[in-house]
């Protein structure tokens, strides 16, 4: 077994370098992604190795991105897109919701998209305004697009060539706050068997309570487990990897043993994925249920500027506080 | 024109200005300042149009001022940012000739509508140069009010704001303030790399068909991060305009007296009913892209060096040495004033306190929202339940 230490981003960096090694119809193109190998180095050396008709420095056009890679899918190829931050998908909204997600729908199953569209996303790293959004909620509402986030290196590894192999188009978020992190990653995992892609994963066994988190807050809710367990109390923290199809067996099965939930992301909440979340949550549990399922997440207010972003995000304390309240009912 | 400047100056009278062609192998360049600082009187473009300045010795010493302080106002922020002190810095170094040319040739009527690196048009409007380190610094969002200085908010979405300048120009027409001497023009700014954008090639549709008073400023500095210009492009960017149905024109971007003059009769073309043109400012970034950029990976230092003959700023010193319209003193004093208003800048950007928390939930509606109010109200309990606590 080859396991090797890795940070996050390299952990990507690795993934996507088996697929372009794997698939000679894999191409990746964005803006910087290149000679720079992206502004988070995401894509650093690939066009050296596979050339720039492969790793293809795009003109600075997020619908021009999108659209072409539309094209380039009809033609047979699996394109991976890098959209260089969260809030600069927007101008592509219009192709990834209207073309991408609808083709294989309007066309009967004639046509497939299997399209990677790559967006680092979430705060937490100090950054000017439009860097730092979660706007997963929109591409989550979309029938036709899948949705996923990674929130490890060994999952960054796996999820990136899973996502890229699927045939259909995926929304690949990735947690930027969290790309320095280390960790180990088997390069010899299976793709397929053990984690499938749209899998959720208990990331750590508790008996009181379940938190739900994904992308950059399953480590703040295992830290927070950390935290709660000096304090007697085990949490289980539940990494939903997959946000569009969601599984949620595991969840509806933990939260029948500890009777309550927390739900834990930095979008908004307002119609967010803690409400889907808390809807299904209750419907499927509700004799279960100690308390209500509560939601912790950012604020309704436009990301803010950096220096109050600690507080904008949900940290250990605004989770165990949660944690708190459900026994409060 | 350029602030006052005290220090009077004896000279002899300058010789007879003589007539050049543009850049060498560039007839297309606008240039009425070379790199060397020889003036040129003037220039006519193949269209007819002529472009000339004639400034007075105060106004010629007040553009060498403003490109000083300029440059030493960003490199103040270069510095602060790498002390930790700014998140982030999107430097001008290079780009100083473009932004003081075009930002000079505004009226005070015009309205700008700049990107994130338009510091040197800010300062232009009078706009306090702390102003915009408050958004790099992530303690505001930009702080000063776009109509009191007719200079919109910095825009970081590329190209974006050409569509909203479009629409601004749009409404000059429609309040018929268009068709005189004192008419309203807009400014769009934006990069190379902004030509991409559908945004920006919506905006020139719109503003051709509706014939709006703006001129587009694309200060082309070679490179859109990374990515050099031929990412973008394979015709000179100023060529597309014809397409669009307006005039379009090369500028030497490092030419602070051409993009004077070519933003002036642009916008005096587009006060006067006119209609829309492009500008297209041929210069160089110096640094990074921002201070997060490492440009050693895309680009090469021979080509840096080449830029570095043609700096914006030294040629124009040149200028005033030759024509002896300013003398050694008066260097000392601009440099002198640069010093002290960068260590001004640093010692309030050091004073910028960080916001309260609870100001996050201020104005992200005109007149409030239940949602937001019982959100902040939650929040605010929050925080105090910690008072007194270990936090
Ligand atoms: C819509 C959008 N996509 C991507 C980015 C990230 N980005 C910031 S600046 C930049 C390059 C801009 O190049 P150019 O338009 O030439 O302007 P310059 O920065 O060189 O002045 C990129 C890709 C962005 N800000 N907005």
């Amino acid at each position: 077994m080859a396991t090797e230490t890795l940070t996050l981003g390299k952990a990507l960096n690795t993934g996507l370098r088996r697929a372009l090694e794997n698939d000679p119809k894999v191409i990746i193109m964005g803006e910087d992604v290149g000679k720079l190998g992206g502004v988070f180095r995401i894509t650093d050396g690939l066009q050296k190795d596979f050339g720039d008709q492969r790793v293809i420095d795009t003109p600075l056009a997020e619908s021009g991105i999108i659209g072409t890679a539309v094209g380039l899918a009809i033609r047979g190829y699996r394109p991976i897109c890098e959209i260089q931050f969260d809030g600069f998908v927007y101008p592509a909204y219009d192709q990834i919701v209207s073309q991408v997600a609808k083709m294989h729908y309007r066309s009967g199953g004639r046509l497939s998209i299997p399209m990677v569209i790559r967006i680092p996303y979430g705060g937490g790293i100090g950054a000017v305004e439009h860097h730092s959004e979660s706007p997963e909620a929109y591409f989550a509402h979309t029938a036709g697009l899948k949705v996923v986030t990674c929130a490890n290196p060994q999952d960054a590894y796996v999820m990136i060539q899973q996502a890229i192999a699927s045939d259909d188009p995926i929304v690949f978020l990735e947690p930027k706050r969290r790309y320095w992190e280390k960790g180990q990653v088997d390069l010899d995992a299976p793709l397929s068997e053990a984690y499938p892609l749209h899998s959720a994963r208990v990331v750590r066994p508790g008996t009181d309570v379940t938190v739900l988190a994904y992308g950059p807050m399953v480590r703040t809710c295992l830290e927070a487990a950390t935290a709660a367990a000096e304090d007697g109390r085990e949490l289980e923290v539940i990494d939903l990897r997959s946000l569009s199809p969601l599984d949620l067996t595991a969840a509806y099965e933990s939260v029948q043993r500890t009777g309550r939930a927390v739900v834990v992301h930095e979008a908004p909440s307002n119609i967010g994925l803690g409400a889907e979340l808390a809807a299904r949550i209750t419907e499927k549990c509700f004799y279960s249920l100690e308390s209500p399922v509560l939601r912790v997440t950012g604020f309704d207010t436009p990301y803010p500027a950096a220096r109050v972003e600690e507080e904008y995000l949900p940290d250990l304390d605004r989770v165990l506080d949660a944690v708190d309240r459900t026994f409060g009912w | 024109m350029a602030k006052g400047d005290p220090g009077g100056t004896t000279r002899s009278r300058r010789a007879a200005p003589r007539s050049k062609k543009g850049a060498a192998g560039d007839p297309e360049l606008v240039q009425l300042l070379t790199p060397d600082g020889e003036r040129i009187e003037s220039h006519t473009s193949p269209d007819g149009t002529e472009y000339r300045v004639d400034f007075t010795d105060e106004e010629y010493r007040g553009l060498y001022r403003d490109l000083v302080l300029v440059r030493k106002l960003d490199a103040e922020a270069t510095a602060l940012q790498r002390q930790g002190e700014l998140g982030l810095w999107a430097s001008l170094l290079g780009q100083e000739a473009a932004q003081v040319g075009s930002g000079r040739a505004l009226r005070a009527q015009d309205m700008a509508f700049p990107t994130y690196r338009e510091h040197g048009v800010l300062y232009c409007r009078g706009i306090d140069p702390i102003m915009p380190l408050g958004l790099f610094r992530g303690v505001d969002q930009g702080g000063w009010d776009p109509n009191e200085f007719k200079f919109n908010m910095y825009t970081i979405v590329i190209g974006a704001q050409t569509l909203h300048a479009t629409g601004y120009a749009m409404g000059i027409t429609m309040d018929g303030k268009t068709g005189t001497d004192d008419g309203e023009a807009a400014i769009a700014y934006f990069g190379d790399g902004a030509t991409s954008q559908g945004d920006v090639n919506e905006a020139f549709v719109w503003a051709s068909v509706f014939n709006a008073p703006l001129v587009f400023f694309c200060q082309n500095n070679q490179y859109a991060i990374s990515e050099p210009l031929e990412r973008q492009t394979r015709v000179p960017l100023y060529q597309r305009a014809a397409g669009f149905g307006f005039p379009g024109v090369r500028v030497d971007g490092n030419d602070v007296l051409a993009s004077y003059a070519v933003t002036r009769t642009a916008l005096d073309n587009a006060r006067h009913g006119q209609g829309p043109s492009l500008i297209e400012a041929y210069t160089y970034r110096m640094g990074a892209h921002t201070t997060s950029d490492d440009p050693t990976r895309y680009r090469i230092a021979s080509e840096v060096e080449a830029w570095q003959a043609k700096d914006p700023i030294t040629r124009v010193k040149a200028f005033l040495e030759k024509q002896q319209i300013a003398d050694a003193a008066f260097f000392a004093e601009v440099d002198e004033q640069a010093r002290r208003e960068s260590v001004h800048l640093r010692e309030r950007v050091l004073d910028m306190p960080n916001p309260e928390p609870v100001t996050m939930f201020d104005h992200v509606y005109p007149n409030g929202s239940p949602l937001l109010d019982e959100q902040r109200a939650q929040f605010t309990r929050y925080m105090e339940s910690f008072e007194g606590s270990a936090h």
